[in-house]
């Protein structure tokens, strides 16, 4: 069924029949193709593969329900502000990706262009941005530098004068914004089911079966499954899905917790990021105040994080705006994200037939739609995207580290 | 992760006093050892869903380090251990 505004108004006055968006197909004992890891980045390729490579004998794996890894926990944010070559134009495909997705999937997944505003506080993080800024207008991605004078006609309930902090001005990228989560691994699922993918939930891979140097299948909780071609987008347990395969990863798991408020009158217009501590905040459509900070900083595979952590992120988001104290905290939680040791993801075929996509760290919500398409174009065609031949696997031996934040092999600072 | 960490020579102290390096496990090689070597010591992690030993630091207390042997899906700890009596009964036992 294709939604419309006609299709609105039928479903309202109860003439149409109401649906499932995707089918439930039990598992088939062989695909071309099977994904695992029913998140954002599985779902997208395997909806790119359907949809521009014309390979629908997919199947979708998913050991929880749809959308209850990370792609369902983010904050949301999407932006491309990145500076380094081999991560900008990814990102910036990925933003034009999301332009038109709603067109691509025909369904709303809420996409607002609001603008992400990074503040600034010193000259030194002036100039950094300034650089960054003009690196990104030189790959054609659009960036503004706002004064303080506009930073205050537009957020002024931020804390400009404090003694520590004082805001200065910001790096805005006006086609950053946030897209509703949850509907993008609706939207991707129904519209991947509906070119022929099969969606699996409730099953977990158990193994991989493999012979030399390709893999033939994999055991499931749900039975035995062969493939030609198997692909891997297991966020945060990416280490132990490519273990299955005796493949040992430059990847560590890290919670990363994150908050909302109860609902609130339109308040905040955009994504603001703090530029003294670790902390960034947008306004849902319902009103909450959706923010986070820091990852916990110790590995673990448990959804959730510790109180001290919590503390951190308040106090971070109050030196920001200081009346986010007078607001109720309803909800926080965690995910369990992979991170790599450069901060930046790796898109690659690690066997002859078994491909890897993995390495998101706290920032590849963002990427989904370019992830799908560069790990389908992976997948179908055996070569890598124009736009992702930094993310290959070997860059870390090769020492060509895409380091977007200059912090050494150790995952915890990314 | 717990809330109490118990510290060998401090006792059991609030979690926020400690800070983490991360794994324990990768030993830095020989200076002259072979690039392979030093690129899986710096890059490559066994990562494992289950126990774990890593390097903290008692920040806010004696300021030693300590190897704290804890499980990564419960955050059960298991032990906390000076990092030289960790090392020197690794050497005892013949472990590098
Ligand atoms: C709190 C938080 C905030 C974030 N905020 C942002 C943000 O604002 N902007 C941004 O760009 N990014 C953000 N991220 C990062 C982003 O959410 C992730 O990088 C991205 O969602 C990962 O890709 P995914 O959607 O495919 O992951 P997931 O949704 O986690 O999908 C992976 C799936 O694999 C499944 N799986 C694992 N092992 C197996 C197995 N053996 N068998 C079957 N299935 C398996 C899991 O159950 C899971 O559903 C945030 C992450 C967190 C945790
Ligand atoms: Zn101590």
């Amino acid at each position: 069924m294709r939604y419309s505004a006609l299709s609105l108004v039928a479903d309202a006055l109860g003439l149409a029949p109401r649906v499932p968006a995707w089918r439930s197909p039990a598992p088939k004992p062989a695909y071309d193709v099977v994904i695992v890891g029913g998140g954002g980045h599985g779902l997208a390729t395997a909806w790119t593969l359907a949809a521009t490579y014309g390979i629908t004998n997919v199947a979708v794996l998913e050991k929880g329900y749809i959308g209850s890894g990370n792609v369902g926990r983010n904050t949301t944010i999407i932006r491309s502000n990145y500076l380094l070559e081999g991560n900008n134009p990814f990102y910036e495909l990925s933003l034009r990706l999301w332009e038109r997705l709603e067109r691509d999937l025909n369904f709303n997944a809420m996409v607002s262009q609001r603008g992400v505003a990074n503040l600034w506080h010193t000259d030194g993080q002036r100039d950094a941005f300034r650089r960054r800024g003009n690196a990104m207008r030189m790959h054609g991605v659009d960036a503004e530098m706002w004064d303080v004078a506009q930073v205050r006609a537009r957020l002024p309930f931020l804390d400009f004068d404090n003694a520590r902090f004082p805001v200065r001005g910001a790096l805005v990228q006006p086609r950053g914004g946030t897209v509703r989560h949850d509907a993008v691994a609706w939207g991707y699922a129904r519209a991947a089911s509906a070119l022929g993918v099969d969606i699996i939930p409730h099953c977990e891979v158990t193994a991989i079966r493999r012979d030399g140097d390709r893999v033939t299948g994999v055991e499931t909780t749900r039975g035995d499954i062969l493939c030609d071609r198997l692909a891997l987008a297991t966020a945060g347990h990416s280490s132990r899905s490519a273990e299955m395969a005796g493949i040992r990863l430059p990847i560590e798991t890290h919670v990363l917790q994150a908050f909302v408020s109860e609902g609130l009158k339109p308040l905040i217009p955009n994504v603001i990021t703090f530029g003294a501590g670790h902390f960034y905040v947008s306004q849902s459509d319902k009103g909450g105040l959706v923010f986070g900070g820091d990852i916990d900083g110790w590995n673990s595979y448990a959804q959730r994080g510790g109180l001290a952590t919590v503390e951190h992120v308040v106090e971070a988001g109050v030196a920001m705006m200081p009346g986010l104290s007078r607001v109720k905290l309803l909800r926080g939680w965690g995910g369990v994200m992979d991170m790599s040791m450069d901060g930046s993801p790796i898109i690659d075929r690690a066997l002859a037939n078994l491909y890897l996509n993995a390495g998101w760290c706290y920032g590849g919500f963002k990427a989904t739609p370019a992830s799908g398409l560069c790990f389908a174009h992976l997948i179908a065609t055996g070569a890598p995207h124009a736009v992702a031949t930094q993310f290959r696997l070997d860059r870390f031996d090769r020492g060509a580290a895409l380091d977007e934040k200059g912090a050494g092999p150790f995952p915890n600072l990314h | 992760m717990a809330s109490l960490i118990a510290c060998p020579h401090c006792g059991p102290r609030p979690r926020e006093e400690f800070s983490v390096r991360g794994d324990a496990a990768p030993l830095r090689p020989a200076p002259d050892a072979a690039p392979e070597a030093w690129l899986a010591y710096l890059h490559a992690r066994e990562n494992p869903r289950g126990p774990h030993r890593e390097h903290w630091r008692h920040e806010g207390g004696c300021g030693r380090w300590l190897v704290v042997a804890r499980d990564t899906a419960t955050h059960e700890v298991f032990s906390v251990t000076d990092v030289q009596a960790a090392a020197r009964s690794a050497a005892r036992e013949g472990r590098e």
